[in-house]
């Protein structure tokens, strides 16, 4: 991330000398931070809405319900953790609110989750397996209906806008099956483990 | 019907709790307060990541990224048209809505570059936000086998989405 983010600015400024669009660039250089602030405060409203969503669902026990239903696929999916856990039932939220399509609600549950995780392994600033498996699984969207991306044809004069579906269904599902693939096949690899070893003393799985 | 589902949850996760007898507003103040506390700390990283996509766009970058991809686009199935939301697509979720715009718009929503541009951007989701998002909520810095892994999952939708537009529709 941290070479990442090096480069794409680096190479945006670069790009821009080069082709003259210092002008378009410098005018983003100062609109985009007051973006990502609107940006914020956008989510801001929707990860208060659904932490607040989350929080009277677990009191309510909805959450471990819906953790004892997904448990056989979180075994699965996730080894490291407790499957009545709270990180579990976070994940089961998630899961479930990308499934649905709810993508601002999802988002919340997912952050929730990944902390449950920190909270749980305990393995500093680390990366486990599971947090991976979380986030390809997050990335990847499984989603019944692309509400979003539907909404967007209909609005250009699409009759049909969902006819997409079951492409949409098959790509979903394969992608997600590639994603988990990987990082089970990577999770496995000599060099992810030794430099988590490296890292950790050696408390990894 | 995906009008309802938002409603829906919601109304049912209140009402499971009023039967369970749950204080409703009280416990919902307790989650939304950490949900602002979240908020403040993804700030960081949201401003570092809009400000890099946005000086990228700006910038003509994207467009020579795209340039230079193309044959490996070809490769993949991908029209040379999708390639922008391609690119943008793990990079950021504004990004890539724009793009898809742009595509539905100058190709339309019934052709095959806007069909495969449909289903890359319905079965995808934004990687990089994510990744940064998640991790820096949980205060986690060394991100291992994240990106690759996320990667590959983004790559292969956007193979099948070309594949299952020319063999469904």
């Amino acid at each position: 991330m941290n070479r990442l983010f090096g480069w794409m600015i680096i190479g945006a400024v670069l790009c821009a000398a080069l082709t003259g669009q210092m002008p378009a660039l410098s005018l983003a250089a100062v609109t985009q931070t007051g973006e990502a602030v609107k940006l914020a405060l956008t989510l801001m409203g929707t990860l208060c809405l659904w932490s607040g969503m989350m929080r009277v669902a677990q009191k309510s026990g909805l959450t471990e319900l819906l953790g004892r239903a997904l448990s056989p696929l979180l075994k699965r999916l996730f080894g490291g953790l407790n499957p009545h856990g709270e990180a579990a039932q976070a994940i089961s939220m998630n899961l479930a609110a990308n499934f649905l399509g709810l993508g601002n609600a999802a988002t919340p549950f997912g952050i929730r989750a990944m902390c449950e995780i920190a909270r749980e392994q305990r393995l500093g600033d680390t990366a486990s397996n599971d947090m991976i498996m979380l986030v390809v699984l997050n990335t990847a969207s499984l989603q019944l209906i692309p509400a979003t991306t539907a909404m967007l044809r209909a609005q250009n004069g699409c009759t049909t806008p969902f006819d997409i579906l079951p492409a949409v269904w098959c790509a979903s599902l394969l992608s997600v099956v590639a994603g988990i693939s990987m990082a089970k096949m990577l999770a496995r690899s000599p060099s992810a483990r030794i430099k988590a070893d490296r890292r950790e003393g050696g408390k990894f799985g | 019907m995906a009008d309802w589902i938002i409603p829906l949850t919601i109304a049912g996760i209140l009402g499971f709790a009023m039967i369970r007898r749950v204080p409703l507003f009280d416990t919902f103040l307790e989650g939304a307060r950490e949900g602002l506390q979240t908020t403040w700390d993804i700030l960081p990283a949201l401003v570092g990541l809009v400000f890099a996509v946005g000086l990228l766009r700006a910038s003509g970058a994207l467009e020579m990224i795209c340039t230079a991809l193309a044959p490996l686009g070809h490769l993949l199935g991908l029209p040379r048209e999708v390639l922008p939301l391609a690119i943008l697509r793990p990079i950021s979720g504004s990004g890539a809505l724009a793009a898809f715009s742009d595509i539905l718009k100058t190709h339309g929503a019934d052709s095959v570059i806007g069909r495969i541009a449909s289903v890359m951007q319905g079965s995808t989701e934004t990687t990089f936000y994510t990744i940064a998002l998640y991790y820096s909520a949980a205060k986690i810095r060394n991100t291992r086998h994240t990106v690759p892994a996320a990667l590959s999952a983004d790559i292969a939708g956007f193979f099948f989405a070309g594949l299952f537009v020319r063999l469904l529709l």
